[in-house]
């Protein structure tokens, strides 16, 4: 396992020097610069401008610029952002905390909601507690989270006045007291609600189908000729091998813990990652922007490793060299 | 409550009374069971014999209460198990007794076992369902099993996972799962099938072992008569969803009464004889959907088919000491008010 595991981390340099190739002539590509975005052109010398440019490398061969983000990157400088003039990786360890919190609360509600219907249903399947579970899951996942975040905040937030609309913590509480904690939870819970819709739904379908299928496996009739009850046949030995397939899923969501949501957070005005990525894309804080894709590209490697490993552990026929 | 007086040496083991499984076919019930009667005694092996489709693994689904939920039914008679019908009994019921009194082998040994949990959590399983043991307790004794259905490595083999063992292999667990809590009677649903023809034998001489140990019952599903004539006591010839013969071992081989069980045999390869193809026999067996109502069910296959078997049901009797059989060629088969005006 240990030497599995040492490969794949070895195989994932080339696969993260290509992405860093891409990610940076894209972001070269991308028109303007961080000279051209905030910076009114009317009020600004364009000499002062080119005398920056020059200053910042923006003018040396691309090919020079790259070897210098990259080498600097590999020694953990991510460059400054021109947007808060603060090192990157401190923009991004600032930011870091929130998104996690929203992503595993997220993580949380889907499981919890996923297992509980899933459940049912696959026991229950083809009855009106099945068919209500299967019609929310096909709005779970027919409404874009953009569309569901929106109303969300209109009706929960505006409405009703149930959760705040914007924030991750109210401003004026203390840090570190149990107040502080609740209120971040009570802003985290409605943006994770909606970023948690698409997966619950389909996490739930996937469950149901994969239990009504492993129902009729020979090994429940085994189980049954034991006098094992059906409960525990259920419980046991049905939900066990139809968690296999589900650790799929859980590599994604390890490189969306980090990677936030972009649009959910935009909506509810979350300050994490997702939304300093979009607000750097906009101000053409390329640093950040960089670093950011950087990030998410090597945590689908590393969920999809863990999802690579976890098949080992909860599945016995596949075994690690 | 008569059974109760009784005492369990003078109740037969398992007795099936006019047994009929249904299955639904678009919202109808078709038998694939029909008035299938015998009994099976203590320390008895019964084999039961028939092609593909003429309902050997429903009957035996049938006593186990595992047909598919929704979909087979038991529709009629009785299935007495040491006297008590538990055609009725509920799931927990049920519970109480497969593993314990009943238990059951299948025919896949391949997908019989979970994948996902080891050998030695497998067989534990059935004792702490039945047994006030403890968790270790119950681990030790599937090690003691395993060794009992001689499987080498034991110790090692409990920690191990079914994809990890050969069929033969696994069907031994599969065996050593079922005999845990020294049933009284073992359904062996085509044990052999779906193994090498070496281990089929292996296994076979495990099981009679094991019988006479245990002082076991079997009953034995195969389509196989090599496999019966190895083991058997007493066997059952099934056609559609009845039963056609009825005789010892012995006597069957020796004297196969109806043209069916006859036709069976003469499709077993002989040492002694060169022929270039074994017999067979025409056409299929009936589907469930388009059984004849009257008549033999065998009639459209049978070369001995006379006029009447279109029209006239035979009776499973006896014809002679204890031979029993379901055929118009013998007196005995016909009904009693036809006997006399069709001879």
């Amino acid at each position: 396992m240990l030497k599995y595991t040492l490969r794949r981390v070895l195989g994932m340099i080339p696969m993260l020097f290509l992405v860093s190739v891409v990610v940076f002539f894209l972001a070269k590509a991308m028109p303007g610069d961080s000279l051209s975005g905030e910076i009114d052109p009317t009020n600004t010398n364009p000499e002062y401008q080119e005398e920056m440019r020059e200053k910042l490398g923006y003018n040396d061969p691309v090919y020079m610029q790259y070897y210098r983000w990259v080498t600097d990157f590999m020694s953990g400088d991510f460059g400054k952002s021109t947007r808060y003039k603060m090192p990157v990786a401190d923009l991004i360890g600032e930011k870091l905390p929130n998104t996690i919190f929203l992503a595993l609360t997220s993580l949380l509600i889907t499981y919890v909601l996923a297992f509980a219907m899933g459940m049912y249903s696959g026991r229950k399947p083809y009855t009106l507690g099945d068919n209500l579970i299967a019609g929310f899951n096909y709005a779970g996942i027919a409404i874009p989270s953009f569309v569901a975040g929106v109303f969300a905040v209109y009706f929960f937030a505006f409405k009703l006045n149930w959760f705040p609309f914007a924030g991750s913590v109210d401003i004026e509480i203390d840090k570190g007291t149990i107040d502080y904690w609740i209120s971040r939870i009570h802003h985290v819970m409605l943006p994770a609600f909606v970023l948690g819709m698409f997966s619950t739904a389909s996490y739930t379908q996937f469950l149901r189908n994969d239990l009504i299928e492993n129902s009729r496996k020979d090994f429940v009739r085994t189980a049954l000729a034991k006098g094992t009850p059906m409960g525990k046949i259920y419980n046991v030995h049905i939900l066990r091998n139809s968690i296999i397939p589900l650790v799929t899923f859980l590599g994604f969501d390890i490189a969306a813990l980090v990677g936030g949501a972009i649009i959910t957070e935009k909506i509810f005005t979350y300050p994490g990652i997702g939304l300093l990525f979009l607000d750097s894309v906009n101000n053409r804080d390329y640093p950040t922007v960089m670093a950011i894709t950087m990030m998410l590209s090597a945590m689908v490697l590393i969920g999809n490793l863990i999802a690579d490993i976890l098949y080992g552990i909860v599945d016995p026929r596949i075994r690690l060299g | 409550m008569t059974s109760k007086s009784k005492t369990p040496a003078q109740t037969p083991l398992l007795e099936v009374r006019n047994l009929q499984t249904g299955f639904k076919i678009d919202k109808q019930y078709y038998n694939a069971v029909e008035g299938v009667s015998f009994t099976i005694d203590r320390k008895q092996i019964v084999g039961i014999v028939g092609e593909s489709g003429c309902g050997k693994s429903v009957m035996s689904l049938s006593i186990m209460h595992l047909l598919p939920k929704g979909i087979g039914k038991v529709r009629g008679g009785e299935i007495l198990f040491e006297g008590t019908d538990i055609v009725g009994y509920n799931e927990k019921k049920m519970n109480n007794i497969r593993g314990k009194d009943i238990s059951m082998i299948f025919q896949e040994p391949m997908t019989s076992l979970n994948p996902v949990f080891t050998i030695g959590f497998q067989i534990a399983e059935v004792l702490l369902n039945h047994q006030d043991i403890t968790k270790s307790e119950a681990r030790a004794k599937a090690v003691t099993l395993l060794k009992n259905v001689g499987i080498p490595r034991a110790d090692q083999i409990v920690n191990e996972y079914p994809h990890q063992l050969s069929g033969g292999m696994r069907q031994r667990v599969m065996i050593a799962m079922a005999i845990a809590c020294q049933p009284k009677l073992l359904i062996a649903d085509e044990p052999t099938t779906a193994l090498d023809v070496t281990v089929q034998a292996q296994i076979l001489d495990l099981l009679k072992n094991i019988q006479e140990v245990n002082d076991m019952s079997i009953m034995l599903i195969t389509h196989d008569l090599g496999v019966v004539a190895e083991i058997c006591d007493v066997v059952l010839v099934m056609y559609a969803g009845k039963i056609v013969e009825r005789a010892t071992v012995e006597d069957l081989f020796e004297y196969p009464q109806h043209p069916y069980t006859q036709l069976l045999m003469e499709a077993i390869p002989k040492m002694e004889e060169e022929k270039e193809r074994l017999a067979t026999i025409e056409g299929l067996v009936p589907s469930v959907k388009d059984m004849p109502e009257v008549g033999c069910r065998f009639a459209n296959r049978c070369p001995k088919a006379m006029p009447e078997c279109m029209q006239i049901t035979p009776q499973l009797e006896d014809t002679k000491g204890g031979h029993e059989v379901a055929c118009l060629l013998y007196e005995e088969s016909w009904p009693r008010e036809e006997r006399v005006g069709a001879r």
